[in-house]
């Protein structure tokens, strides 16, 4: 399907002959369905490099859905996504992800650095293990989200900010140039918080681009310099101080920004359970 | 019934299995694949039987080509089921119970042309194995089932050795590992033709319905035992031969079936370990919790000792008292008086207790937990009647950052909202004073 809208409509083959660097990440006419049952369509944008964009959604509105599609993780329905000018599939080592805290299995028998370590699993080709540099590599990764006391305790261990670090340096184990996190704020400490938005902050002054799933509204300007507001469709994309308005967050929320979680009850009540987890968020 | 040699052939067919299912075992327990370890290793018969009546040997290649065959018909279907909206658990047993229902058909069918016994399958006779002998040009080259068993354990420790990294991965974020690269599904699929080949070399030893013993006790007990996936490996794999030895002693002195004995030393194994690892154990939850219990009860004595000191100006006290105070039986109030003149917290002479400088020091400690909680839930807009009784649940467990969070929160003020004096931040108490 990608090779007949990369062909009948405008693809990125051809604007790459135009400009001479394809952006991070270029999305266009996306449609995700589970079981045929569109989840996410109209969703159509291109993020400039070193942008802090936050995807911004009530529950439900396709928001983890979208950041799989973007790492090609779930079968598209139309359109198609393109990091740096090519499939997601293809470019694993320049895109880094961080799911969702509760996504995993917390009580698996794996210390912080092990986990950090397996940033660099992608690099590792089929059987080359782990080894010195790798764990090096971790180590630091671990030292600049605070985490390097930390290193030997066992997952379960530590506190839900400290295991949202602990994701955040897997990620920059991964050394990417594009990074697309699921909800990195979800349930964390203010100290965690106020470090992870160094973090961010740093990634971006690498020249870096980032996307994070985020739900508090009341930081969303402090954040992130782009945002992209989604109701299972684009409400719109842009910079932050531009399309960040209560007009448009009105449309995402559907009028009364109270009314959020019946909209999302309602939404998952129509769908089977199996599609539900893999799409709320 | 046995000689030595037989005895240590039977042992080691038995420590081969062990080894091969506890190795993957572990992988199944960790992704919560249990019950689908459980429903290959039963799913797999119809594919022996079939592959048996078609080849008319046993231990042939297409007897494991058939269980392979089975095992992916059987994990292909688990899974449609349950995206088709069969709750998992029934999509599982729906799977393996009507294929392991139409094995059991075949063998009754063509049991009797074939030399393939119904109970044999079931419940395993690794008795005989040291009799099934591998001739190869006249030479005897020992048991056979030593060889089967033997190549699947190298395969299973070459495989898992091999991909240990994506084995781990893909069990501890299958989206992670993805997103890396890692053909997930691919890495799904060869942990369950493992599954199904291992099964069918742990068939004739301890059958079908035991082999699953294998598969997740020995992981589940590491499990208990360990915090980190290597050791759980080797923990597992140590814990499935040793199981195989005891279960064959057992099996000699009760006279009994070898395999079952086997299955059930490893039930004993994770008993064991269920109540008494170290980290995880019943015994260290309730060691753990006994002494938070007798550590409330003091710290409630001397809360109370220092309260009446501060009320009543009167710093002695007696048993007596103490158990009209607390309300506690005079026997009581004297073994934790006595449990904290121990620890010199409290000091007696004649009968007459008092707190000690350090125990002192310890319950201002506490109070000032306490009294900084009620201000802060005063703070909140909470009456002044309705702060006490949730302070004082939380006074025996707030940790000092949470404490130094409090102070902070209420401007570190000097009174509580009962107008009683907060206990100064023990460093700096001798500025204050």
């Amino acid at each position: 399907m990608d090779e007949r809208v990369t062909t009948t409509e405008e693809g990125p083959t051809k604007k790459s002959t135009v400009t001479a660097k394809p952006p991070p990440l270029e999305v266009h006419d996306l449609t995700v369905a589970y079981h045929r049952r569109p989840v996410l369509w109209d969703i159509d944008f291109a993020v400039p490099k070193g942008r802090l964009v936050g995807i911004i959604g009530p529950n439900g509105s396709g928001k983890t859905t979208l950041v799989k599609a973007c790492l090609g993780l779930v079968p598209l329905a139309s359109g198609w996504v393109r990091c740096f000018g090519k499939q997601p599939s293809e470019q694993r080592k320049r895109v880094g992800y961080v799911p969702q805290r509760e996504s995993v299995d917390w009580d698996f028998p794996i210390d912080a650095i092990d986990v950090v370590m397996m940033g660099r699993y992608g690099g590792l080709g089929w059987f080359r293990k782990p080894g010195s540099k790798e764990r090096k590599i971790a180590g630091e990764c671990l030292r600049k989200v605070g985490m390097a006391d930390y290193a030997k305790r066992q997952i379960s261990q530590l506190s839900g900010g400290q295991q949202q670090r602990v994701f955040l340096a897997r990620a920059l184990a991964q050394r990417s140039d594009l990074y697309l996190m699921d909800e990195p704020f979800q349930g964390v400490d203010a100290a965690t918080e106020t470090a992870i938005v160094g973090l961010l902050n740093d990634i971006k002054a690498q020249g870096k681009t980032v996307l994070c799933v985020h739900h508090d509204l009341q930081t969303v300007t402090e954040y992130f310099d782009w945002v992209l507001l989604l109701n299972m469709r684009q409400i719109v994309f842009g910079p932050t101080e531009e399309v960040f308005t209560n007009e448009n967050l009105r449309r995402t929320y559907g009028g009364r920004l109270n009314i959020i979680s019946d909209v999302a009850d309602a939404v998952a009540r129509k769908l089977p359970d199996k599609s539900k987890d893999k799409w709320t968020g | 019934m046995f000689n030595l040699s037989s005895a240590g052939w039977i042992m080691l067919t038995g420590a081969l299995v062990a080894g091969s299912c506890a190795l993957l075992g572990c992988f199944l327990v960790l992704r919560r694949l249990s019950m689908l370890g459980d429903a290959i290793s039963h799913a797999v018969l119809p594919g022996i039987v079939i592959a048996f009546v078609l080849s008319q040997s046993r231990g042939s290649l297409t007897m494991f080509i058939g269980a392979v065959a089975l095992g992916f018909l059987t994990t292909f279907a688990v899974q449609y089921l349950s995206q088709r909206g069969i709750e998992g658990n029934a999509a599982i047993g729906v799977t393996f119970t009507s294929l392991f229902a139409v094995g059991v058909l075949l063998v009754s069918v063509y049991g009797q042309h074939i030399d393939l016994d119904l109970d044999c399958v079931l419940y395993g006779e690794i008795a005989y194995s040291p009799f099934d002998t591998l001739m190869v040009r006249g030479h005897f080259l020992g048991p056979r089932p030593i060889w089967i068993n033997g190549v699947l354990l190298t395969l299973n420790l070459l495989m898992v050795g091999l991909f240990f990294k994506q084995f781990k991965i893909c069990a501890f974020d299958p989206g992670m590992a993805a997103a890396v690269g890692i053909n997930v599904s691919l890495m799904h699929y060869l942990l369950m033709a493992l599954v199904s080949v291992t099964t069918v070399g742990a068939f004739e030893s301890v059958g079908a319905i035991l082999v699953v013993a294998m598969f997740i006790v020995p992981g589940a007990t590491a499990y208990l035992l360990t915090d980190r996936l290597g050791h759980m490996l080797l923990i597992a794999v140590a814990l499935g031969l040793l199981s195989s030895i005891v279960g064959y002693q057992m099996a000699r002195w009760l006279d009994c079936s070898i395999a079952g004995a086997m299955a059930t030393a490893c039930g004993a194994f994770f008993l064991l370990a269920f109540l008494f690892s170290p980290k995880h154990g019943v015994l260290m939850r309730m060691i753990g919790q006994w002494q938070i219990r007798r550590r409330l009860v003091e710290e409630d004595l001397l809360l109370w000792a220092w309260r009446r000191r501060e009320r009543s100006h009167q710093p002695h006290f007696t048993v007596g008292e103490l158990g009209e105070g607390q309300n506690w039986a005079v026997r009581e109030a004297l073994v934790v008086a006595q449990r904290l003149v121990r620890t010199r917290l409290l000091a007696v002479s004649e009968g007459a207790y008092r707190l000690t400088e350090r125990g002192l020091r310890y319950t201002e400690d506490l109070i000032r937990r306490h009294r900084l909680y009620e201000s802060y839930l005063y703070g909140l807009g909470y009456p002044t009647d309705h702060v006490h009784a949730p302070a004082d649940r939380v006074e025996h467990h707030l940790s000092p950052a949470t404490v130094a969070a409090l102070a902070k929160a209420t401007s570190d003020t000097p009174l509580d909202p009962h107008d009683k004096p907060i206990p100064p931040e023990p460093p700096t108490r001798k500025n204050h004073e």
